[in-house]
């Protein structure tokens, strides 16, 4: 068998692989580090992480629904400073390629923390968090805006030369429109869907089953409508687009690429299985065999649509 | 480290409408298990449902060689996953990830000589039972005393008293109508015997529903005993990867959430916020 090259580039970053971990799904990474290797995998997001710790909303946090789940843990994380001090360094030593997701209550906030973390050693990217439905001030608020998109990823433009990935909801009526305005920004990446807002009823108690009321709606219930976003979005910028949306064997992270993925995350399917990454990059080799293709790149974007 | 094992079903043996135990092969997941440790069970092999769902490591099974070889878990019927392990088939395999969490502290290196408490009382109620068996060994092992006070709704809610018998555990049953041991409450004989040990140093561990181990958490300070809980939070990953399974705790300083997978199950009962819990 001949080396299939499963590298990618994302503006100027450099993955070994195209399969992220996404934020909020696998921790900080390093609880993950006895049980695997998480220098395999093509990068790992960390939670969201504003200037000072957050202690999020009040469980339940998460409520199963059919074939999917709703969150709303509400950005629970130890703020920029603790991460830099009491995560990063380990991160560094295990050689993980380290993608760090930013949030903001304000474009201030945004710069501040990119700033800090664009001081620090070890971060390879940043991902911009304008897409959390589950927070009341920031976040989607920006993303929700396509002048608040522009304005939040063109202050950080400035205030860091580190890759710049704005997370994109799916929560609005045009997603390629913030695709747009992410690239007129100065991003170098766009990364997306973040979870579709959505609700769950406890009939009996006629109460929300999450302490928050509505959450983020993930799993493979949201895949076929993410693909298409990404493919909206491909058919719209020029940037490098990171996928994901129930994301959780092979053919999926296969229909993503197709559609414009230059590289996916995966967030609820490694709840279920931590140990996924090492069988989605074989899955890939194994494709790319059968296909005869020597770059992983050369799936992104290969739709067909001839006759 | 947590491995993930595709471990074939034994046994399945129903103990009532709702109840049953389920035996898994399992030789390296149960080499590396300790004492009040969990799994996290993939109830179905399709993607129905998608989450996987936390168990209490009940027994671990051994070989004609005393070696173990497996691990069985106590099951009670309250959902679709609970239902999909009521109705295991043997022969078939489903995944099992784990062992996860923090153990009961007595599987921990031990206090230097005679600092050690002198009994060790167990407090559960109905499915609660299932982190015990693991525990009781460890404490026959030990050769500490040992008592459980284990109280279900009816006799039909109350299983295994016999299992701990022959470890030597002096069991003491209760259900609240009265069908078996004293009628009422855990809490009540507990109370009554914690009031009468004298200068006895006691250490309490006790899981099942919040508001009998809220109970005990009380009793247990009011008697000054170091007490231990086992929680039961929805969980997402189990890995400490998803923050869905949070308890708040107050350790003198800011109340603040941390994570029962990786912290617990197994906590120091005077650290919770039980207002804060759902039950």
């Amino acid at each position: 068998m001949t080396t299939r090259d499963l590298s990618v580039r994302i503006g100027s970053l450099s993955l070994k692989n195209p399969v992220i971990a996404a934020s909020g799904c696998f921790g900080y990474g390093l609880e993950y580090a006895k049980s695997l290797d998480i220098a395999r995998l093509g990068a790992v997001v960390s939670k969201g992480l504003f200037m000072k710790p957050r202690e999020g909303h009040p469980p339940p946090r998460i409520v199963e629904t059919p074939s999917g789940m709703l969150n709303a843990i509400g950005l629970q994380g130890i703020g920029v400073h603790r991460f830099v001090a009491e995560k990063l360094p380990e991160l560094r030593r295990l050689g993980v390629t380290t993608i760090v997701n930013v949030c903001g209550t304000t474009i201030d906030e945004y710069c501040e923390v990119s700033r800090v973390l664009s001081d620090a050693d070890g971060v390879a990217a940043l991902e911009l968090n304008i897409s959390c439905p589950n927070i009341k001030e920031g976040g989607i608020q920006f993303g929700c805006s396509l002048t608040g998109t522009y304005d939040v990823v063109s202050a950080v433009r400035k205030a860091t030369s580190l890759p710049i990935i704005p997370k994109l909801t799916p929560n609005v009526t045009d997603v390629a429109s913030f695709a747009r305005a992410s690239e007129e920004g100065g991003a170098d990446a766009i990364s997306l869907v973040n979870t579709f807002l959505a609700m769950a009823i406890d009939v009996e108690t006629r109460r929300p089953k999450l302490s928050n009321g509505m959450g983020g709606l993930s799993g493979p219930a949201i895949r076929p409508i993410a693909v298409r976003m990404v493919y909206e979005c491909h058919q719209a910028v020029k940037l490098p687009i990171i996928g994901m949306g129930g994301i959780g064997s092979v053919e999926d992270v296969l229909e993503f690429m197709i559609a414009g993925a230059a590289a996916v995350q995966i967030g609820t399917a490694a709840f279920v299985d931590p140990f996924i990454w090492d069988k989605l990059t074989a899955g890939l080799s194994s494709y790319m065999e059968r296909h005869n293709l020597a770059r992983v790149t050369d799936i992104t974007g290969s739709l067909r649509t001839d006759a | 480290m947590a491995i993930d094992v595709l471990a074939e079903i034994l046994t399945n043996r129903a103990l009532s409408a709702d109840y049953n135990v389920v035996e898994f092969a399992a030789p390296e997941l149960a080499r590396l298990a300790q004492p009040g440790q969990f799994v996290m069970v993939k109830t179905s092999p399709g993607g129905d449902p998608l989450l996987r769902r936390p168990y209490s490591i009940f027994e671990i099974l051994r070989d004609a060689n005393g070696r173990p070889s497996g691990l069985s878990i106590l099951n009670k019927y309250v959902g679709a996953g609970s239902a999909l392990i009521y109705a295991a088939t043997p022969g078939h395999r489903l995944s099992l990830l784990g062992p996860l969490g923090t153990p009961w502290p007595a599987a921990e290196p031990g206090p230097a000589r005679g600092s050690a408490p002198a009994e060790h009382w167990m407090v559960a109620g109905g499915v609660g039972l299932a982190p015990f068996v693991t525990l009781a060994e460890t404490l026959a092992a030990a050769k500490r005393k040992t008592t459980l006070f284990y109280g279900g709704r009816s006799a039909g809610d109350l299983y295994f008293a016999g299992l701990f018998g022959d470890l030597g555990v002096d069991v003491i049953l209760t259900t609240e109508d009265g069908s078996r041991g004293e009628r009422g409450r855990v809490t009540a004989p507990l109370d009554r015997a914690l009031a009468d040990r004298g200068p006895t140093a006691v250490t309490l561990y006790a899981c099942g529903p919040t508001p009998m181990m809220r109970a005990v958490a009380a009793l247990g300070a009011a008697h000054h005993c170091r007490t231990f809980v086992s929680l039961e939070q929805v969980m997402g990953c189990g890995m400490g990867g998803c923050y869905s399974c949070v308890v708040r705790v107050d350790d003198g300083h800011d109340p603040h959430f941390v994570r029962s997978c990786l912290e617990g199950p197994v906590f120091d009962a005077s650290r919770i916020v039980w207002d804060a819990l759902v039950h």
